[in-house]
């Protein structure tokens, strides 16, 4: 069981994480003829990019004309309420229609418009119709294509391979460490540059709409490399995950149903989201059904609409809490959700061609069929903010060598992400992290690793197996998603997070005893032991951050401070980092000032 | 109302193993996916599964269940009887790495032997035009989730273990989305005839019968294939027209032939007539496992 020899790969840049972000990061590195080395925690193309469903915001203009990117980029800013690196933002609605193009050239094959373009459906707190589909099923083809185009790129892929250690030398990184899940043997890479692209933090919520990987892997591993993390008190919570029956609870149901049409009601049957327009939305949302659905018919049938947006598609905090009101107010549907109709709304025909995924999903696991009955939903926690720190323009952390991209990095989507900015954020980001570690390491000579560091992270890994007796991962884990639901859920106060906080030290303490047995093959308790390591870190910065933060804003709510604070939370990001004997550093960082051209951008309407 | 279900588990490795009986409580919209994470939690922590997404979209916890290929998160338990066990294995074509997870490297390795989409040039206005109803049949391929059921119960890979002459039906889907891709420009169909083993296939359909994305691999992906490769090869009329060079043809990339002179496959005879001439693909090295690139 002691066994801690280990194989060593070496690479130029080395890419920690297979979804989006990490293979068109890994695609663009090859293609500047480095050696590159993709990390898979799977295998490959079962990321979670692969759930994703609605579809990729970029404003191709294919439907609405008047869409480009200077409305894509206002809307994100709002959508985020103006708490994004406006650099981000605006790289990433520039450059967007591009990334999506490029797809096409790989294989994609997105739905169509009537003149043979690619099709582009309305989503919430997007001005135009915008992101580029196919069905329900967008993350697959987007993962599928980048994957087929990937493999053929010169890339090495190594699959089932779960890194649990950065090794940094100075302030710059030389490899990481890790395990093979197939036979528990260590590995070691060498290499000049990382691209961080591991994902999420989802699975640290009882509810939640996340595969099994997403445990803030990179989050953590940057952490204690020495790299900051911002925004993390920013959870996104989807409005609408199944709440029925309890095995699928929280499962993603998509945006893409209210794109398409479908209201959200309670238990009287009346449309709930015209109740909940918030201030900076009202002179875009419609007030009355008749106009919500006039703008939805124009909208979608290539017609300028004059009619405002249904408030069905307001940005996804906002629906959220509506939910969560409706419900604690005791007008929710019988399992705790409301009712999402698309039944009465759309053909059944329509439904099954546009939504086959939803389709499938209730009729198999919860014995309903939406083309005759609504749905129940509730909010799920499926999407952080937050993450690593990274510099707009490059992507890079403040640890040399060491890069971003996708869901772990910040400062994108501000305190609220807007639906289908996600998979474009992969595309775009993906390439630029990818570009510049490639850049790093042709200019930098590669440092051996530190056989002290590597030494000490197979201690780490093997130390719940030197253990007789502790806690159970299984059970520690069900523990922290409990707690976190509890206390950093999606409404939150300061007593709660007091009380979360001191949840996490409990729960931190009993991480560190943990025991398992059996062999290293294959062994589910001893891969659970580290990742909880990891999200004991991120939810722990969550809390932090969350009880730092006296306001509401996108995904950060309490019930103490319910208002937005343009003062002073509404210009500053909270930034952690460890401090220099280990325990966690909080700064509020001032906002990037805006140059005035941009400002100008922002202004236009 | 805490029912009870037994569950029959296959717990081993490629040395092999036995079945383990647990019981779980069950509750309602139980899957059996559950049902092991149930086990793995409180009984068995060191049990392997794969697992991604639960909802039947990463094709990652593909299992026998009751002898029937399946996903385990799309699987109800009430859809057994009760007070029977329920038996889960792992898919039988691939080698076992532990318990319930198999080594499926045999996939990746064929996906890279496929060459990738050429497109044709873009549009003057810099786009490419395609019509829905010219992509609707190969968006039906694309929504395959590369669960492997396909592969597992295709006999010419489960029975007759031809891994080294045939792609299997995951990937003539694949090889039928680029052929009726509309941009694409090159012709994979002396590679489907020789290097793939496309007719080995005797569509027998048991591939369509266990997609879970519902796809007809059979009739709408490899039955065409099938049709254009005889007609590629075998139909007087084109043959003479690409005489006289009166054929749009895409391009033709040769046919990769590995490792000439490998050892004769003994069970040669049993593939149709017409294919006999294929050549065995060289050993994978163990070393290569759960790797590509």
């Amino acid at each position: 069981m002691s066994e801690t020899k280990y194989e060593t790969h070496e690479h130029d840049v080395l890419v920690i994480g297979a979804g989006g972000a990490g293979l068109r990061a890994a695609i663009e590195a090859s293609s500047m003829g480095l050696s590159v080395g993709l990390i898979c925690k799977s295998l490959l193309g079962k990321a979670h990019t692969v759930m994703a469903e609605g579809g990729v915001a970029a404003a191709l203009g294919n439907v609405e004309p008047r869409d480009n990117w200077k409305v894509h980029f206002r809307d994100t800013m709002k959508g985020g309420r103006y708490l994004n690196q406006w650099r981000m933002a605006q790289l990433h609605a520039m450059e967007a229609p591009d990334r999506v193009n490029e797809l096409e050239a790989w294989g994609a094959l997105f739905d169509r418009t009537a003149d043979g373009r690619i099709l582009q459906r309305n989503f919430g707190g997007h001005k135009y119709p915008r992101l580029a589909h196919v069905g329900d099923r967008t993350g697959l083809e987007m993962i599928r294509t980048l994957q087929q185009h990937g493999i053929h790129t010169g890339m090495h892929v190594y699959m089932e391979c779960t890194i649990t250690r950065l090794l940094t030398e100075g302030d710059r990184v030389t490899g990481a460490f890790g395990y093979w899940r197939e036979n528990g043997r260590f590995v070691v890479f060498h290499t000049k540059a990382i691209v961080m692209a591991s994902g999420g933090i989802g699975r640290a919520f009882k509810i939640n709409s996340n595969s099994w990987e997403c445990t803030g892997d990179g989050q953590a591993l940057a952490y204690l490399a020495g790299a900051e993390l911002m925004d993390m008190e920013f959870m996104q919570f989807h409005p609408t995950g199944m709440v029925w029956p309890p095995s699928v609870r929280g499962t993603l149901i998509t945006e893409g149903v209210r794109g398409e049409g479908g209201t959200l009601r309670n238990k009287a049957g009346k449309r709930i989201m015209f109740d909940y327009i918030p201030e900076l939305y009202a002179n875009e949302t419609a007030s009355t059904e008749e106009e919500a659905d006039r703008w939805l018919r124009e909208s979608t049938s290539g017609v300028t609409s004059k009619a405002k947006r249904t408030p069905d598609l307001l940005p996804r905090d906002i629906v959220a809490r509506a939910i969560h009101t409706e419900v604690k107010a005791g007008r929710g549907s019988p399992h705790g959700g409301v009712f999402l109709d698309i039944a009465t709304r759309r053909t059944a025909e329509d439904i099954k061609r546009k939504l086959p995924a939803m389709y499938h999903q209730f009729k198999e696991l919860g014995d309903v069929d939406i083309t005759k009955e609504p749905m129940e939903v509730g909010p799920t926690a499926h999407y952080t903010m937050g993450g690593i720190k990274v510099d707009p323009d490059t992507q890079g952390s403040r640890v040399k060598g060491l890069y971003a991209a996708g869901e772990c990095a910040a400062g994108m989507h501000g305190s609220n992400r807007l639906g289908g900015n996600s998979l474009s954020d992969l595309l775009v980001f993906g390439r630029i992290a990818g570009l510049h570690a490639g850049k790093y390491a042709k200019e930098v000579q590669a440092k051996a690793n530190d056989d002290a560091a590597i030494a000490e992270a197979a201690k780490e890994a093997l130390a719940p197996f030197d253990r007789e007796k502790g806690p159970n991962p299984f059970a520690l884990h069900e523990d922290l998603m409990n707690q976190m639901q509890r206390y950093v859920g999606i409404m939150r106060n300061e007593g709660d997070l007091a009380a979360g906080l001191k949840e996490l030290e409990r729960m931190k303490e009993a991480q560190e005893t943990i025991a398992v047995s059996g062999p290293r093959h294959y062994n589910a308790a001893w891969h659970e032991s580290i990742d909880m390591r990891n999200m004991l870190i991120v939810s722990e910065a969550m809390a932090r951050a969350a009880a730092a933060r006296k306001e509401s804003r996108g995904g950060h709510a309490r019930d103490d401070f319910q208002e937005m604070d343009k003062e002073h939370w509404g210009k500053v990001n909270i930034v952690l980092r460890r401090g220099a004997s280990g325990e966690m550093e909080l700064e509020e960082v001032p906002l990037p000032p805006i140059p005035p051209e941009i400002k100008k951008v922002l202004e236009e309407e | 109302m805490a029912d009870k279900a037994k569950l029959r588990v296959f717990r081993g490795n490629e040395e092999g193993g036995e079945f383990k009986e647990y019981e779980v409580e069950t509750y309602t919209g139980m899957v059996v996916l559950d049902a092991i994470h149930e086990i793995q939690a409180k009984q068995a922590p060191d049990l392997g599964v794969r697992w991604n997404c639960k909802a039947g979209r990463c094709g990652s916890c593909s299992a026998e269940i009751n002898g029937r290929p399946k996903l385990m998160c799309m699987t109800r338990m009430s859809h057994y009887p009760e007070g029977e066990p329920i038996t889960v294995t792992p898919m039988r074509t691939f080698p076992i790495i532990k318990d319930l997870v198999t080594d499926v490297s045999f996939n990746f390795e064929m996906a890279k032997k496929i060459p990738p989409l050429a497109p044709r040039e873009k549009e003057a206005d810099g786009t490419w035009r395609m019509q829905q109803y010219d992509i609707d049949r190969i968006q039906e391929f694309r929504k395959c989730i590369e669960c492997f059921l396909c592969q597992n119960v295709c006999h010419v890979l489960r029975d007759h273990d031809k891994k080294k002459s045939f792609a299997g039906p995951r990937f003539f889907i694949h090889l039928a989305t680029l052929e009726m891709h509309p941009l694409d420009t090159i012709d994979r169909r002396p590679m489907m005839k020789e290097q793939f083993g496309l007719g080995l296939c005797n569509i027998t359909k048991c591939c369509t019968e266990v997609c879970p994305e519902h796809i007809g691999i059979t009739d709408n992906g490899i039955i065409p294939l099938k049709e254009r490769v005889a007609d590629d090869y075998y139909d007087p009329v084109r043959w003479l027209l690409s005489k006289f060079g009166g054929e749009k043809k895409k391009k033709r990339l040769p046919v990769v032939q590995e490792a000439k002179g490998a050892k004769p496959d003994a069970k040669k005879a049993e593939a149709k007539k017409g294919e006999a001439s294929k050549v065995e693909a060289k050993k994978e090295t163990g070393a290569g496992k759960a790797k590509t690139g």
